[in-house]
């Protein structure tokens, strides 16, 4: 019985200073829990090749500098699916498993929002590089995020549209099970309302998660003759949808929201998307500095333009790098760690990132300026005018 | 008026594809008393089969380099073809060794849906999750009659789904392998005495169906050009309604059920709040089989699975 009691002791002792070992932490640990399949599979992999440029690099130079001692990074990449369900699954797997001292993800609303409740719960400090749903920091403490708000990007597409298109009425079509996209549609017709008076917005459809002839919602759309249509959509339904409107006789115009901004999404659209604008975090066509600098090392390592989803990740990873430096040591209880990147990461004043200068306000959510962008007849992403809030 | 004209094109074409996978499952059904659930998937594999061959025969550094007519006109059969090939080796390779094991039908009937779990996680696998787009292989017009937008492409889709309606009428109705066949379905132990081959029976129901699914996915695929792996499943699914609700086993069920349901869905959307479709749709075809328990056409059986 002792000697049982005792084996058990030494087994005891043992794990806990293993798990003590790795916290001592030769490494600093970051989970990325992203969309590596399902819907949006492109997002995913700009994430993780936006993310190991960065690891690359900082590891090339002997780890992380903290506090005069470096440690190398190690990143953990966990697929979520494109579900909230696996989202909730592998960040709770990535917090209590793998111990990471931050989570960088996921990236669309729909996981970031039920993610970032698990991260608030767990006290490990969270940032979403490309949620702009409200609800994904709000009232959490724990969670960021790197990109701008949607009440700030709707009113922004509001008044774009307003002056490009010299349009009165607006019609919207959304997906009804996405956070991102039925969140977006409802503030954009209030910003819209509220500039053009009640019942501009001609048409308010959705359809569901897995749809893919929007013939019916768009019928009705067009037949409401609205000015443009406003498409709030992640890149794979832009790309049914839009020539699904022409086939149907539509001539007007689309305005798209930053979900249309991935380097696949002339691919699959083609001809179709070409003179569409929409609001997004950077254009990488005319960037200068640091986020040329940026543009041309991704395009040299992967062989293609980064889009907005792979500089708002360098960016991300960047705040909780700093962070990590900031807090001066690397503490060997993680949740004291987790505790000190979350403090650094809410006193940050101004950060001054490739996607554009941010600081955080009391929610956790960066204020900075979106860009307009126009896809020109080449396909390529051309920079039209930037919009910073007021 | 002009406006539910248009509805009624939309939901032609929509339904022309429940109706294409819809008589694979009542072929099936038909005379071996399975529902082949992966009968969806192999409609993605269809349309993952017509992206393949057409990107071969068009790419100009391609051995081929094929104009974009001639390409269309043997992607269609090559499609056919090699769809039918995928549908048979499911056959040989999971149903056909577990019946002859003896086991039940519900056993053959998870199976199914095994396969088709097999077939898109396969697919996910092999080929990665990023988007395919089928390659342009039909100069798109828009045509406007009296104020309805009809395209080329769109006609194509309709002509096809009642060519093949005819086409699969007169194979059961009029040909020697109809009548085994039938005779399959009438009788599976009786009809080996005959001196009719059960096998190739079989097969030739097998090749038949997803033949038809594979024109289905290349169909698809043409008129909505973003294929992934998990296509096949929800309008596969809804196509397995349609088919239960027109009357399983029935080709002229399945037919009907295929537009009922692509009419119902779409009529739904069009003068209902489009959040509400799904639930109005499924809620209207509850109440049809409420009615007749056994589908439009269906007649009443001893025993089902």
């Amino acid at each position: 019985m002792v000697k049982r009691a005792r084996a058990i002791a030494l087994i005891c002792v043992a794990m806990l200073s293993m798990s003590g070992g790795a916290l001592a932490g030769q490494t600093i640990k970051i989970g990325f829990p992203i969309p590596l399949t399902g819907e949006i599979p492109k997002v995913g992999e700009s994430t993780k090749f936006a993310a190991e440029l960065f690891r690359e690099e900082v590891n090339a130079r002997g780890g992380l500098d903290v506090g005069g001692k470096k440690y190398p990074l190690e990143f953990i990449f966990e697929d979520n699916e494109s579900k909230p369900e696996t989202a909730v699954n592998v960040t709770l797997k990535l917090i209590d498993r793998d111990d990471v001292l931050a989570i960088v993800g996921p990236q669309s609303s729909r996981q970031a929002v039920p993610a970032g409740a698990v991260a608030n719960d767990s006290e490990t400090p969270m940032i979403t590089p490309w949620s702009t749903n409200p609800d994904a920091t709000k009232d959490r403490p724990w969670v960021f995020r790197a990109a701008f708000l949607d009440p700030f990007q709707a009113p922004v597409a509001a008044d774009f549209a307003t002056k490009e298109f010299k349009a009165q009425k607006a019609a919207v079509l959304f997906e009804i099970s996405n956070d991102y996209s039925k969140g977006l549609a409802d503030n954009f017709r209030d910003a819209w309302e509220e500039r053009h008076g009640r019942g501009s917005v001609v048409a308010f459809e959705s359809h569901g998660p897995k749809d893919q002839d929007f013939s019916a919602q768009l019928t009705k759309m067009i037949a409401a003759k609205p000015d443009f249509i406003f498409l709030p959509e992640n890149y794979s339904f832009v790309a049914l949808i839009v020539p699904q409107a022409r086939d149907l006789g539509y001539r007007g115009s689309f305005m798209g929201s930053d979900a249309w901004g991935s380097a696949e999404l002339m691919k699959l659209c083609g001809d179709a998307c070409k003179g569409q604008f929409f609001s997004t975090h950077y254009a990488a066509a005319g960037a200068r500095g640091a986020t040329k600098e940026f543009i041309d090392k991704y395009h040299k390592k992967y062989g293609y333009v980064p889009d907005d989803i792979a500089a708002l990740t360098w960016d991300a990873v960047a705040l909780v790098s700093d962070a990590i430096q900031k807090a001066g040591r690397l503490e060997n209880n993680t949740g004291k760690m987790r505790k000190l990147i979350r403090d650094n990461l809410a006193s940050v004043k101004s950060f001054n990132g490739i996607t554009g200068d941010m600081r955080f306000d009391s929610q956790g959510d960066p204020v900075k300026c979106a860009v307009i962008v126009a896809i020109d007849d080449k396909g390529d992403f051309t920079f039209r005018e930037s919009v910073c809030p007021k | 008026m002009e406006l539910f004209l248009q509805q009624c094109v939309n939901a032609l074409q929509w339904g022309s594809f429940y109706a294409l996978i819809a008589l694979g499952y009542t072929l099936v059904y038909g005379v071996l008393r399975l529902i082949n659930f992966a009968h969806g998937d192999i409609f993605m594999v269809g349309a993952y089969l017509a992206f393949f061959i057409s990107t071969a025969f068009l790419s100009p550094e391609g051995m081929f380099a094929f104009p974009r007519g001639l390409t269309l006109a043997l992607t269609v059969p090559l499609t056919m073809i090699f769809t039918s090939l995928a549908g048979v080796t499911l056959e040989r390779v999971a149903y056909r060794t577990l019946m002859r094991k003896g086991a039940h039908r519900l056993y053959v009937v998870i199976t199914a849906l095994m396969c088709g779990l097999v077939l898109e996680n396969g697919n996910l696998a092999l080929l990665g999750a990023s988007r395919k787009t089928l390659p342009v292989l039909l100069d798109k017009s828009v045509y406007d009659v009296g104020g309805i937008a009809v395209t080329n492409l769109k006609l194509w889709v309709i002509l096809a789904a009642v060519l093949v309606f005819f086409a699969l009428h007169f194979i059961v109705a009029k040909t020697r392998m109809g009548m085994a066949m039938r005779a399959v379905s009438w009788d599976k132990f009786a009809l080996p005495l005959m001196g009719i081959p059960l096998d190739s029976v079989i097969v030739f129901t097998f090749a038949l169906g997803s033949g038809i699914a594979g024109l289905g996915g290349m169909l698809f695929a043409m008129s909505y050009p973003v294929l992934e792996p998990y296509m096949g499943a929800m309008t596969g699914w809804k196509a397995f309604i349609a088919a239960v609700v027109g009357g399983i086993g029935d080709i002229r069920g399945a037919f009907a059920g295929g537009f009922l349901l692509a009419f119902v869905e779409i009529m739904v959307a069009a003068f209902l709040p489009s959040t509400f479709r799904d639930l109005f749709a499924f809620s209207i075809l509850l109440l049809i089989l409420w009615q007749r328990p056994t589908g439009i056409f269906g007649k009443p059986l001893t025993t089902k699975i």
